[in-house]
């Protein structure tokens, strides 16, 4: 892709195939030979696990379509038939269940690290658009799917998040009706709607599939971004992809699949909610309804704002934010690791999202900090959780439309290296480079 | 020279003429999109036979002062409450009380049958349904995000914009109702 193809066909029809189809040649630019900074750390390993969690859940998700029945008399108990009768089924499902959860694990990881190595910066915007599309797709596909089971929370959850758009009610009555309408194909949440849910899950993950070969474009134009941030001046300053990151990516995977492989075989369930092992009723709401754990950060900024339609902004305005991130972050410098006010900024941006999704789980009116007590009833009273909620989705904002626009001119970042060698020689000198970064592959 | 002249008249090379022809071909184009489209998106709206099951009939005779009855309307809960003398003057005792969705209690039933309180048991906030009996006002009480409704539905507290909406309905005879 960038650069000119190193790729020689070896065989009579590897020759006559590439003249035709170079389909052996992309993939050889792309996987083998793709130059790519020697500094990656493990960060950067969460592309190449993101990558298998997609190949997992499109696998895990064909199979049990073959068993799954969407119908809303019949969906609860065919997944019942799943965990019980089917041969693995038990396995599959959960491998499906909390591989959903391992996927977002690692997409925030990802989008963490791009977000602390400034990889949403020039000339990587499209990549980091791209991105936040697969991310959108991705919460899009998690919630259907997680309405599919037809229990109670899967019911409720598709309740109250179609409600969302019934907000558009305060700005042009009617509205808001119309779309919940159309969305569930009826006047409640129905067999209709798990129809169509049904329809868009399976969809939709070929769709992320199809972005994802976007978004590898996209890296491949200008390249990886790098830990010191600056660009690729030489090529003293690659190494090819493989066996390079193959082999670094590989053991990363390994390591991330010991830990999926831990909540499959032993927590297989720590990540749900027992309301949902009871079927659907729409007559009767559980008493604590909770979104996933990977909705919980926007479930708190929901509830943090009293006004129904403000609320639905706000948490639609959360996820904004990241599409606005490359225009509203005017820094020059790409890795916080020279940006030592911006880099304190982002641990607390941090850690008000972990703060958020905590605010999330919890009930809206239970209290953090204790200040005195309820005199009628006894109970505590002082900091609730939705106060909590609203200083930390404050914060959620200002990092994005305040911190970041302004610290850029303000301020005092730490020279940067001139190359990627540079921080990593003793004095800049490239000659020590040839040892360290032969090809290993070209001596056996 | 006969075929210079002609070359001149043809009116292919007009400008505004060929403007004309792609503009009607391109508007030709998207009303016939949108016309395959529409079929497309309106299939999601609900179908003929969602939209049959419009009404139900039910027997209230059996829900004892102080009670509620669910029934199902159009994949919704529907409270019927029979309200106790106390509940009704309570509620109408807030007819002018601060509301966000002001109404007064006589509103919300049918004349000569304030005992009977029949709304969608659908919270107006994301669509829970609230519980019985509880709250401050003895209404209900929505588990999601705390909003709470009197005995006439009302919205008293939490983030609900609207009062328990009242469906269409009739007394078809002293303890029989038609829903819908
Ligand atoms: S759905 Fe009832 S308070 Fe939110």
């Amino acid at each position: 892709m960038s650069g000119h193809s190193k790729y020689e066909p070896k065989t009579g029809f590897e020759r006559w195939l590439d003249v035709r189809l170079p389909i052996v040649r992309m993939a050889y630019d792309t996987a083998i030979d793709f130059p790519t900074p020697k500094n990656l750390n493990y960060w950067w390993t969460f592309g190449g696990i993101l990558a298998v969690c997609l190949v997992i859940q499109i696998v895990t998700g064909v199979v049990l379509a073959m068993h799954y029945v969407a119908n809303a008399g019949l969906a609860f108990n065919s997944v019942e038939h799943i965990m019980r009768d089917v041969n693995h089924g038990w396995m599959i499902r959960y491998i499906h269940a909390n591989g959903a959860s391992m996927f977002f694990l690692a997409v925030y990881v990802h989008i963490a690290r791009g977000l602390y190595y400034g990889s949403y910066k020039a000339p990587r915007e499209i990549l980091w658009l791209l991105g936040c599309v697969i991310y959108l797709l991705m919460m899009a596909t998690a919630f259907m799917g997680y309405v599919l089971p037809w229990g109670q929370m899967s019911y409720y959850g598709a309740v109250v998040i179609t409600n969302l758009f019934s907000a558009f009610d305060n700005v042009i009555p009617g509205v808001g009706t119309a779309i919940t309408t159309w969305l569930w194909g009826g006047f409640a949440v129905d067999n209709a709607t798990l129809n169509r849910f049904f329809s868009l899950h399976y969809l939709l993950p070929f769709m992320i599939a199809g972005v994802v070969g976007l978004h590898i474009w996209a890296l491949h134009v200008p390249g990886n971004n790098n830990p010191v941030g600056v660009d690729v001046k030489s090529k003293e300053d690659t190494v090819p992809f493989h066996p390079y990151y193959t082999v670094k990516d590989g053991f990363a995977i390994l390591v991330f699949l010991l830990l999926f492989s831990w909540f499959v075989f032993f927590a297989p369930e720590a990540l749900g909610h027992a309301d949902n092992q009871v079927m659907a009723n729409p007559l009767a709401t559980p008493s604590h309804i909770v979104p996933e754990w990977y909705f919980l950060p926007f479930y708190a900024i929901l509830r943090a704002v009293p006004d129904k339609l403000f609320g639905v902004l706000g948490m639609f305005g959360a996820i904004a934010m990241l599409f606005a991130l490359p225009w509203l972050d005017t820094s020059k410098v790409r890795s916080m690791r020279y940006r030592p006010t911006a880099r304190w900024f982002f641990f607390l941006f941090i850690a008000a999202t972990l703060g958020l999704g905590w605010c999330g789980g919890k009930l809206p009116d239970d209290v953090v900090i204790p200040i005195g007590r309820d005199a009628v009833t006894g109970d505590p009273t002082g900091f609730t959780v939705v106060m909590l909620s609203r200083v930390l989705a404050v914060y959620y904002f200002a990092y994005f439309i305040a911190v970041l626009p302004l610290l850029g001119l303000f301020e005092k970042t730490l020279p940067v290296p001139d190359t990627i060698s540079t921080p990593v020689l003793p004095k800049g000198g490239a000659a020590m480079l040839s040892g360290a970064t032969a090809s290993p592959e070209k001596k056996g | 020279m006969a075929e210079t002249v002609n070359a001149h008249e043809t009116h292919g090379d007009d400008p505004s003429r060929r403007d004309f022809i792609h503009i009607a071909a391109m508007a030709t184009g998207a009303v016939g999109v949108a016309a395959v489209a529409w079929p497309f998106i309106d299939q999601m709206n609900p179908s003929a036979d969602t939209l049959a099951l419009a009404s139900i009939e039910q027997d209230i005779g059996k829900v004892a002062p102080g009670q509620q009855l669910v029934v199902k309307w159009r994949g919704k809960p529907v409270f019927v409450r029979h309200r106790t003398p106390a509940e009704i003057a309570a509620s109408v005792k807030d007819d002018h009380a601060d509301m966000r969705d002001p109404a007064t209690d006589a509103s919300r039933t049918k004349p000569g049958k304030q005992e009977w309180l029949i709304v969608i048991g659908v919270c107006t906030h994301l669509g829970c349904v609230p519980n019985f009996g509880t709250g401050d006002y003895g209404g209900w009480f929505c588990p999601c995000h705390g909003s709470v409704y009197d005995t006439a539905g009302r919205i008293r507290k939490g983030p609900a914009p609207r009062n328990l909406e009242l469906p269409s309905y009739e007394f078809t005879g002293p303890t029989k109702v038609k829903i819908g």
